[in-house]
């Protein structure tokens, strides 16, 4: 961490290479981050084409698409996350190994977009697990996602590992099926509802004159 | 060449005495206890011959009723739609299932049962099929109230 970097790139110019272990070691986690092979709805095509030749998201390591969760470190969350599927995708989160990472892929995984206000429709997988990065979009182009991947990278290099191994939590609560929705409504841990503004609103009366 | 409503309308007027039957803008409209045998006539008779259903929807039409729809098409003859509507009282939607004519109907019914609350008596296997057993209420239907609407939460 602590290398002057005009040090660096003067050694750099006589072939020597100086660098951190967290340097080295977020190098090579940052440049071969796996997905989680899934797709909940419109988003997922979207994540194909991404995956496809002409975006090829294997330039950024990551064309790797796991079809297990065990050997994913990354779940790109793309599409409608529907309260009966929800259960479903915490426990695959609940799956990969650690360290891992989400992407929250578009309006409805992010808030339930334009189903927001659905019966079936979660609002938001952030109320269950913990997001990372979030892209915006309906569904957000594949350069959006890309961005959305580069951004993660950043995050997994200003990380050193012992950061990493302390952020580690463990298994997340599966919500089950209630009456008239999920039981419960979203994880305390991770997701709080926004609270009333506590400084009162200006009032609109005029000052007494 | 399917035949007009009116024929169709005066056709199983004379196969099916006693049955009622209006025509209800393009679509013919049938009494909930005539449902089986109508269908069953349309699907019979060699004139029709409507062997496919592609389509049963119920509609939500508050206070009082509920209607289902029923669209009805020849594979043999080649003709159709045939729309078929039937209205329901709101409060107890019952009618007879139409899977023992048309298997198709099975997951169709069991959708509007779900969505709607619709009773199809005689139907094979009449559970949710969308949302989870244990699930109250009816979602679509227009005075369903959603657990968490567009509201800051405790």
């Amino acid at each position: 961490m602590a290398i002057d970097e005009g040090l660096q790139s003067e050694l750099k110019k006589h072939g020597v290479y100086v660098t951190t272990w967290d340097q080295l070691v977020n190098w090579g986690r940052s440049n071969s981050i796996w997905p989680l092979q899934f797709g909940l709805a419109c988003c997922a095509i979207e994540m194909i084409a991404t995956a496809a030749s002409r975006y090829d998201i294997a330039r950024f390591g990551s064309e790797i698409f796991r079809a297990s969760p065990r050997q994913a470190d990354l779940m790109i969350v793309a599409g409608t996350v529907t309260k009966k599927m929800a259960p479903q995708v915490v426990r695959l989160y609940n799956q990969m190994a650690e360290p891992k990472y989400v992407i929250s892929m578009g309006a409805c995984a992010t808030s339930g977009g334009p189903f927001h206000t659905g019966y079936n429709v979660l609002k938001g997988i952030d109320r269950f697990i913990p997001v990372d990065v979030y892209i915006p979009g309906c569904p957000p182009t594949p350069q959006a996602l890309l961005e959305g991947l580069m951004k993660l990278q950043q995050q997994i290099k200003s990380r050193s590992m012992g950061q990493e191994v302390s952020k580690k939590q463990g298994e997340y609560p599966i919500p089950a099926f209630g009456a008239s929705g999920l039981e419960p409504r979203y994880n305390p841990a991770v997701w709080q509802p926004p609270q009333p503004s506590s400084t009162p609103v200006t009032s609109t009366t005029p000052p007494a004159s | 060449m399917l035949p007009s409503l009116e024929e169709l309308k005066t056709a199983l007027e004379e196969l099916l005495p006693g049955v009622a039957i209006t025509i209800d803008g393009g679509s013919v409209l049938v009494g909930a206890n005539d449902v089986t045998a109508v269908c069953r006539c349309l699907k019979d008779t060699e004139r029709f011959h409507l062997d496919y259903l592609a389509n049963l929807a119920a509609i939500d039409y508050p206070p009082d009723r509920i209607e289902l729809v029923y669209h009805l098409y020849s594979m043999a003859k080649k003709h159709g739609p045939v729309a078929l509507k039937v209205k329901l009282p709101r409060g107890n939607p019952t009618v007879a299932s139409v899977t023992p004519i048309w298997r198709g109907a099975e997951f169709q019914e069991r959708e509007a049962y779900d969505l709607y609350g619709v009773t199809f008596t005689g139907h094979p296997d009449l559970r949710r099929i969308l949302m989870w057993d244990g699930f109250n209420g009816h979602p679509m239907r227009k005075d369903y109230v959603v657990e968490d609407q567009d509201k800051l939460e405790r």
